[in-house]
């Protein structure tokens, strides 16, 4: 009986192990504030020096764009941040950015995870929760 | 006339300053040996190269399978036209070393794609298309029974790529249906008494480890018109891209028997490139 108990109890501490693993959030993985902060600050680097895109950039507010990104990324990681700024349709209506455009910028955001040491399975979890964004984003 | 492509491809790459981009990289897949963008064996639903919906993209390809009595060189090209049209062509030279003869077919084809996006799209992306071939010298296929030496095949493709889904990895999968009568995709030629248009099934699944490799496995399942019998194709993979302009895919082939020689298997190579 009290083998029973033991490997009862062993079970638990097991699952429960598991489970505080498993509710690590995407947002731990992404390295808290500073990670995304991280990658904000490279992709902001990163479009700065592009020539293909930075003119969707030229007439933003770059510390408010960096606030506003850094907040969607947390929230969207599952972070204690909430999002509540304009919509992703509103930011980008009358942008005009088309498919090749947005998957630069794609790409731009996938260097500044390589810059900020985020691992590749983690880049891709990131990327797996915006994809979806990508139909209010473009042609709008 | 196959090291000649190859060598041209090779040096045309570096002088391509700016081509299509809007794809994540690695995620249109290579060519196949009739000439669509896919595996190595099965037309995936995605189109050749970059292109997006404001971009052309155009390839060439040269691919070579080495089995224990045959051999299969194929050279071609494709235009992928904003994403939505595929024309490719593609000339293969099929050697029996038995009879140290060459059979010859040229696959034009064409690929439409109906929905979505591989990568964005929630559903799969979804295409239509079609491969009309024509054998070189009707000879062999003659002489095997077949009605036709020239035929066109029509298929509806299937694929999606799941980011991060398999450990953090990227997943791609297509499923293909193919309506054909053609013998030994078209080599042995079409039909044949009593035999006609079936409906066969491929698949292909891959795991991208990283942003520049691939590796996965198809499956395509053949008529058996024809006396000699003829089995279902299966491969497995790895994929390189090191960058948007270049791939290069080794593979392991068994084909079955082919012609009264069993099992056929050997080494696949293919290099592609997009411009």
């Amino acid at each position: 009986m009290r083998l029973l108990k033991t490997a009862l109890l062993m079970s638990s501490i097991t699952l429960s192990a598991c489970a505080i693993t498993s509710q690590q959030s995407l947002y731990d993985k992404l390295g808290g504030e500073a990670g995304i902060d991280s990658i904000v600050s490279h992709l902001v680097q990163n479009i700065g020096q592009d020539k293909q895109v930075f003119h969707y950039f030229a007439e933003a507010n770059v510390n408010r764009f960096k606030k506003h990104l850094a907040l969607h990324l947390c929230d969207i990681s599952d972070g204690p941040c909430h999002y509540d700024g304009d919509s992703m349709q509103q930011i980008h209506d009358g942008m005009e950015i088309n498919e090749r455009d947005f998957n630069h910028l794609v790409d731009l955001l996938i260097d500044a995870m390589y810059k900020s040491d985020v691992p590749h399975p983690i880049q891709n979890q990131l990327l797996a929760r915006l994809a979806p964004l990508r139909t209010n984003i473009i042609y709008r | 006339m196959w090291k000649n492509l190859l060598r041209c491809a090779l040096l045309l790459v570096p002088s391509i300053a700016s081509g299509a981009d809007g794809k994540l990289i690695a995620t249109p897949g290579v060519s196949q040996i009739e000439g669509a963008a896919g595996g190595g064996l099965v037309p995936w639903a995605q189109l050749a190269g970059y292109a997006s919906r404001d971009e052309i993209a155009v390839n060439a390809f040269a691919s070579r399978g080495t089995l224990d009595d045959y051999s299969l060189d194929v050279f071609g090209a494709q235009i992928n036209l904003y994403d939505r049209l595929e024309f490719s062509i593609a000339e293969q030279e099929f050697h029996v070393d038995a009879l140290d003869l060459n059979i010859r077919q040229r696959v034009l084809g064409t690929k439409f794609r109906l929905y979505g996006d591989i990568v964005y799209s929630r559903w799969p992306q979804l295409s239509v298309g079609m491969q009309y071939k024509k054998l070189d010298d009707p000879l062999v296929a003659n002489l095997l029974g077949a009605d036709d030496d020239s035929g066109t095949d029509y298929y509806i493709a299937a694929s999606k790529l799941h980011l991060g889904a398999i450990a953090g990895l990227n997943w791609l999968w297509n499923v293909t249906g193919r309506y054909t009568e053609a013998n030994q995709i078209g080599l042995l030629g079409f039909g044949a008494d009593g035999e006609g248009y079936e409906w066969m099934f491929e698949a292909s699944t891959a795991i991208l480890f990283g942003r520049h490799i691939a590796v996965g496995v198809e499956y395509r399942q053949k008529p058996d018109n024809l006396g000699p019998k003829e089995d279902d194709w299966k491969s497995a993979f790895i994929a390189w891209v090191p960058n948007k302009y270049v791939s290069l895919t080794a593979g392991y082939i068994d084909l079955g028997e082919i012609v009264g020689a069993d099992d056929q298997d050997g080494l696949y190579l293919s290099i592609m490139g997009t411009f």
